[in-house]
């Protein structure tokens, strides 16, 4: 494999052109940008009334790997309670980072398959901010140092 | 046909396959300026203006020296307008704070234009928060160029600078700077110019161009990093504050007051980058020596075909229309981010730059988060512009199909 289809595996290029989870959002949302390429995401949690993740959507331009990360991250916080979905973003984002091995979901059994694909941002120390952006951006909400917005 | 010979450029020479397309970032270093720089070190190192020894005096002129050659490479009328600084980023900076306190007044006007990069809105943007001034932006036109008509429309008798690129770092557009500059003048304002787009390619004479102060840096004309020229009529220079304070600077310090040095040292706190300086005036003598009539001539063939070859790549977005443009192109393709396009397009060893070019209020206008840039220099031929070409026809298949 080139290095290239390294950072943009199938599965990647799959979740960029068809992103799950991914629609016009309204109400109360966060909002994270990097500043550097001038992307933007918007993020909304859906609650389930009490502590459980109902749903995660996204809305947002940016670049494949921004857009694919995006993508698996509502897929995997999706239905997870508020500690699970803390516990799973510091392990992608070390993970992403190259801070450690393996993927292994910390919480259960479900491991967090599809971001392993994105593994290969590693060698493109550039690039990790790119796969990192949802991540930081649903940290925060669920730290409550969120930068809300709403239309 | 591009036939200038442009001497030895080591790096690229240690990398043949290379096809660098961001010289609008920086620009790769001839072998002459390099040995200028290792020279200086070798030879005549020692800090300037400070000492009687033999070899400080030998660095003081090496260091007066440059100054000497940068003046007569932009047609200055004497040395003394030529102020050091770190690039253009800081002459920018020292322009805002050191007019914005000296003539400007509260409730005065600048216009920037909407084609600026950051660097030269910010600094005004901050003089303006921090002393009551007023911003104002001077829009494009539709196909990417500045029209007097709408300056006319946003003026009024408070505007008392006018300050914009002489050529975009992201449309490419070559602004008519004569032109701007007799308008402003007839209305009793100054012009300032960012010419960090400009001056390594092509002839660049301050006193043709009418404006009153300028701005550049030597790393995006074949120069060294970290050294940078404000030029200034010198009695503009002459009526402003400075804008740091440090050594060299002053006239006298006593516990209860400070006088401050004539221009240009008046704004050179601190030792300066003599092998900026020195490297700066090598790279003005390699230029000089391919001869910049022609350097220019060859590059505006290579505007013609980069807009005629990439005008054909299916599904691209030419950012600039104007037909009076440099060999700098920025585009996207369809439904590609442009980090996707230029990892993409790095694959292929061609280095381009993508992302928002320190010019966001642009890219609000286009309409667009951002873009990849492809700027060209003196070792870029037509057959760079027909790789980056098939690479894009590439890039296209490879995301989409």
């Amino acid at each position: 494999m080139s290095e290239l289809d390294i950072l943009y595996q199938e599965l990647i290029l799959e979740h960029y052109k068809h992103p799950r989870n991914k629609e016009p959002i309204s109400g109360t949302y966060i909002t994270h940008e990097n500043p550097s390429c001038g992307d933007s995401l918007k993020i909304k949690i859906d609650w389930d009334g009490s502590d459980r993740i109902k749903r995660v959507i996204f809305d947002g331009h940016g670049c494949a790997i921004s857009m694919a990360s995006a993508s698996i991250m509502t897929e995997l916080l999706s239905g997870r309670t508020h500690s699970e979905a803390l516990e799973i973003c510091n392990c992608a984002l070390s993970y992403l980072r190259g801070d450690r091995k393996d993927c292994t979901d910390p919480v259960e059994v479900v491991d967090l398959g599809d971001l392993e694909a994105l593994s290969g941002v590693r060698q493109f120390p550039l690039r990790v901010k790119c796969a990192t952006l949802p991540w930081h951006g649903i940290e925060k909400e669920l730290k409550g140092q969120r930068t809300v917005s709403s239309q | 046909m591009y036939t200038l010979k442009t001497g030895s450029f080591p790096l690229l020479e240690a990398n043949p396959n290379l096809i660098y397309l961001d010289n609008a970032s920086t620009t790769q270093k001839p072998e002459p300026v390099l040995q200028a720089i290792t020279q200086y070190y070798q030879t005549r190192n020692a800090n300037v203006h400070r000492a009687v020894y033999r070899l400080a005096e030998a660095s003081t002129h090496a260091y007066e020296g440059a100054r000497d050659r940068i003046a007569r490479f932009i047609g200055a009328a004497s040395s003394k307008e030529i102020v050091f600084t770190r690039g253009t980023t800081e002459a920018l900076n020292l322009i805002a704070h050191s007019l914005a306190r000296t003539v400007l007044h509260p409730g005065d006007i600048i216009i920037v234009t909407q084609m600026d990069h950051h660097s030269n809105i910010v600094p005004f943007w901050l003089a303006a928060q921090e002393l009551g001034l007023h911003l104002r932006f001077w829009p494009i036109t539709p196909s990417g160029e500045l029209d007097l008509e709408d300056l006319e429309r946003i003026w009024s008798d408070r505007v008392r600078v006018v300050t914009l690129p002489h050529v975009s770092n992201v449309l490419g557009t070559v602004n008519p700077i004569p032109t701007i500059a007799s308008f402003v003048h007839d209305r009793g304002a100054l012009l300032v110019l960012d010419a960090a787009q400009s001056v390594g390619h092509g002839p660049f004479h301050v006193s043709e161009l009418g404006c009153d102060m300028a701005a550049f840096s030597g790393h995006k004309m074949y120069g060294p990093m970290g050294i940078g020229i404000l030029w200034a009529r010198e009695r503009i220079l002459n009526s402003l504050v400075p804008y740091q304070g440090g050594g060299e600077m002053i006239a006298s310090v006593s516990e209860t007051y400070v006088t401050f040095n004539e221009p240009p040292y008046r704004f050179e706190a601190g030792t300066p980058n003599v092998e900026g300086a020195v490297g700066l005036a090598a790279a003005m003598d390699f230029l000089d020596t391919l001869d910049r009539e022609r350097i220019w001539a060859e590059e505006q063939e290579l505007a013609r075909y980069g807009v005629e070859i990439l005008s054909s790549v299916k599904d691209l977005t030419l950012y600039g229309k104007s037909s009076s443009r440099a060999a700098l192109f920025t585009f996207n393709l369809k439904g590609i981010h442009s980090h996707d396009l230029a990892q993409f397009l790095d694959s292929r060893s061609i280095a381009v730059r993508s992302g928002h070019h320190c010019a966001q209020p642009l890219f609000q206008r286009l309409g667009v988060p951002s873009a990849v840039r492809a700027s060209l220099g003196i070792y870029n031929r037509k057959e760079d512009l027909d790789r980056l070409a098939d690479a894009l026809e590439e890039a296209r298949r490879y995301f989409h199909e």
